[in-house]
């Protein structure tokens, strides 16, 4: 990864190393020290580099944290309402069906004040990625419960921990999706701690779109370092231990005949 | 006795309205669109100006369609639904788009997305779905995403009635968490729908303000004579959609990428954007409000009221007249922006002007013709029926009752 040296102070103009998709100008990026968006960012902007579709791309960015990337990118981007970012990319590939539509949510925009959109989107099989970082809980907010917490997690609105028999266990999105979706979809859950793992999931799910194939989704587990109270050692444990082992990370549906350039 | 004043495109005559386009205003930000190649059964339809007896909703339908509407996001509720089912079935025909939604908050989010990358995007609603569509709104209203609403007005508040009322007023102009910068034509009949439609599709185009056509259900569902056509034949300029984002060019290499938002970090920053905005929507103001009145010198009594409630209002005061009283009507066509200097003009000549506001709804024209007169102390008298429509018969009761002497020495 790019920040291995993160003691060094970067000079953006110096040596920036960024994809041509990642918008200097609006570097250094918004995100908390730790938080896990940038690093989803930064795999999307190489895979959209590497498929060469910069002039294709409708960014869209839900309200949240994810909200903070609306100028990230050097391509043509909105910001929406909270949940409603699918509807507007959904809207923007049904009228031009050129457009390479993405859709980025975290999980209570997608999961929770969107889940209808999600859930509609993938069984009609909009031919749109949406990707959904999930880190747990609403991080822009205080760090509330979101329907990923995990069982006995603290949240702002679950101080005393989240009690499963109250308010249920934390959804497994991509299993949702790849229930529902018609052939053709493309589900899998990435985790920024496996970035080129999380790459080629990334570029998978923009090439299902780019064949026509169907609705592509990917969940990418991040990080909240702010929110979850929690040292560098501590989050990555968090993310790499109890957030893996509840949210099994992997491919749900892969459409078949295998896209080209599947094997990578 | 009476002064007939028309403003703006809509010209009536004895067989109801005929539309001529207010072209310079028009012409200044369009350009010529060539017709629409029509094919197949469907193509004589609109070949020639057609006259027909069908419901609102049809109007509607071939509306969208005459104004070049490329695309329509639905979800059904009554009393709007054949609009959806008119325009998905003419649709396939002429190389147009439809999509159901699940829910009406997708519908107008996806309705921006259209209209983002370049076109013509529409939906109806009613009711309960008026009030989540409110949440598109407010963001096309931020964003100046151009779209346009049927609004099919049913009882409310809540479920209430699939039938009729005019209780989407305040709603429709002035919903959302905002300013209510929107424009909005109360229509009065099918003709009106038809037109105002294809108005409504270039006003949006040209100000990128959320423009709506108020209709209701009895507008929805009735039957009634209109003449359909194409805008071209008349000389009417259709105002092209033009992409926000997914222009020409390689962003970041030919061009600047571009970034919308409706976030702003500090109150300052958007002040700003709304005093500009707020600018904007006061110059276009004078531009688009339409209003029909007939009044004088010596109208004794002003019937005030707006889409199929005006066209009782308009019987009643033929009526009344027919009996010697002296009655004047006054209409706004765009309920937003309210034609209040026209009101005022209308009323302020007059000291000894008693009001009349009629709608089928409690009081939410009557706090707009309130808030436009502020300062003049002309009385004014309610006939406010919520939910239920109101006839002729009823406005001349409720005149009857109170002319001429009460009038006279009333206030």
């Amino acid at each position: 990864m790019a920040d291995e040296k993160s003691t060094v102070v970067r000079e953006p103009t110096k040596n920036p190393n960024m994809p041509l998709s990642w918008r200097k100008e609006t570097k250094p990026h918004r995100f908390c020290p730790g938080c896990g968006h940038a690093m989803a960012l930064k795999a999307l902007g190489e895979v959209v580099d590497e498929l060469g579709i910069l002039d294709r791309v409708l960014y869209g960015c839900d309200i949240g944290c994810s909200l903070l990337s609306w100028d990230f990118f050097n391509f043509d981007s909105v910001q929406t309402h909270h949940g409603r970012t699918i509807p507007v990319v959904v809207g923007a590939k049904r009228a031009r069906p050129e457009t390479i539509g993405i859709a980025y949510m975290g999980d209570g925009g997608g999961y929770a004040i969107g889940a209808q959109h999600l859930v509609n989107a993938a069984q009609r099989g909009d031919q749109i990625t949406a990707i959904l970082a999930n880190n747990t809980l609403y991080a822009m907010t205080g760090g509330q419960l979101a329907p990923t917490t995990l069982p006995g997690q603290k949240t702002g609105t679950t101080p005393y921990g989240r009690e499963v028999r109250k308010t249920g266990s934390p959804l497994q999105g991509p299993e949702l999706v790849a229930a529902i979706a018609p052939a053709g979809a493309y589900v899998a859950r990435g985790t920024v701690g496996e970035y080129q793992q999380l790459k080629g999931y990334l570029k998978k799910a923009l090439r299902n779109q780019m064949e026509g194939r169907g609705f592509s989704f990917v969940e990418v587990l991040s990080t909240c370092p702010t929110n979850w109270r929690t040292n560098a050692k501590d989050t990555w444990a968090f993310l790499q231990g109890e957030m893996a082992r509840y949210f099994k990370v992997g491919e749900l549906r892969v459409p078949e005949p295998a896209a080209p350039g599947e094997e990578e | 006795m009476k002064e007939v004043v028309r403003k703006g495109c809509t010209v009536f005559s004895d067989h109801g309205p005929a539309f001529g386009w207010d072209g310079g205003l028009l012409r200044k930000g369009g350009r010529v669109i060539k017709e629409t190649q029509l094919t197949g059964e469907y193509g004589a339809v609109l070949e020639k100006e057609q006259r027909s007896f069908m419901t609102g909703n049809e109007v509607v339908a071939w509306a969208a369609l005459a104004a070049e509407a490329d695309f329509m996001y639905g979800y059904p509720i009554t009393p709007q639904n054949e609009i959806m089912h008119y325009w998905s079935r003419l649709a396939p025909h002429f190389g147009r788009g439809f999509l159901q939604t699940e829910d009406e908050m997708a519908a107008g989010f996806a309705m921006l997305g259209g209209a983002l990358v370049g076109k013509k995007t529409f939906c109806a609603t009613a009711g309960p779905g008026n009030i989540l569509m409110q949440e598109p709104i407010a963001m096309a209203e931020m964003m100046q995403i151009p779209g346009v609403w049927i609004i099919q007005q049913r009882g409310g508040p809540s479920t209430a009635t699939v039938i009729y009322s005019q209780q989407e007023l305040r709603l429709t102009t002035a919903g959302g968490n905002g300013e209510g910068l929107r424009i909005v034509y109360s229509t009065a009949s099918h003709q009106e729908l038809f037109e105002y439609t294809i108005k409504a599709f270039n006003r949006a185009w040209q100000y990128r303000f959320p423009t709506f056509v108020l209709g209701d259900g009895y507008q929805a569902k009735l039957r009634e004579a209109v003449t359909l056509f194409r805008p071209a034949a008349k000389g009417w300029t259709l105002i092209p959609a033009e992409p926000l984002v997914r222009g020409p060019g390689i962003p970041a290499l030919d061009r600047e990428p571009v970034h919308l938002r409706n976030t702003f970090n500090i109150e300052e920053e958007l002040y700003a954007r709304l005093e500009e905005q707020l600018a904007a929507y006061e110059r276009l103001t004078p531009e688009v409000v339409e209003w029909e009145v007939e009044v004088g010198p010596e109208t004794e009594v002003l019937l005030v009221a707006h889409g199929i409630v005006a066209r009782a209002a308009k019987q009643a005061q033929k009526m009344l007249n027919q009996q010697g009283q002296k009655v004047g009507y006054f209409r706004p066509i765009t309920v937003r922006p309210f034609p209040g200097t026209a009101l005022r003009q209308a009323v302020g000549a007059n000291p000894n002007l008693r009001l009349l506001v009629v709608e089928s709804a409690y009081g939410q024209l009557l706090s707009m013709v309130k808030a436009e007169l502020y300062g003049l102390t002309n009385p004014i008298d309610t006939l406010l029926k919520p939910g239920v429509g109101v006839t002729a018969e009823e406005i001349v009761a409720t005149v009857t009752k109170r002319a001429p002497k009460e009038v006279c020495h009333g206030g």
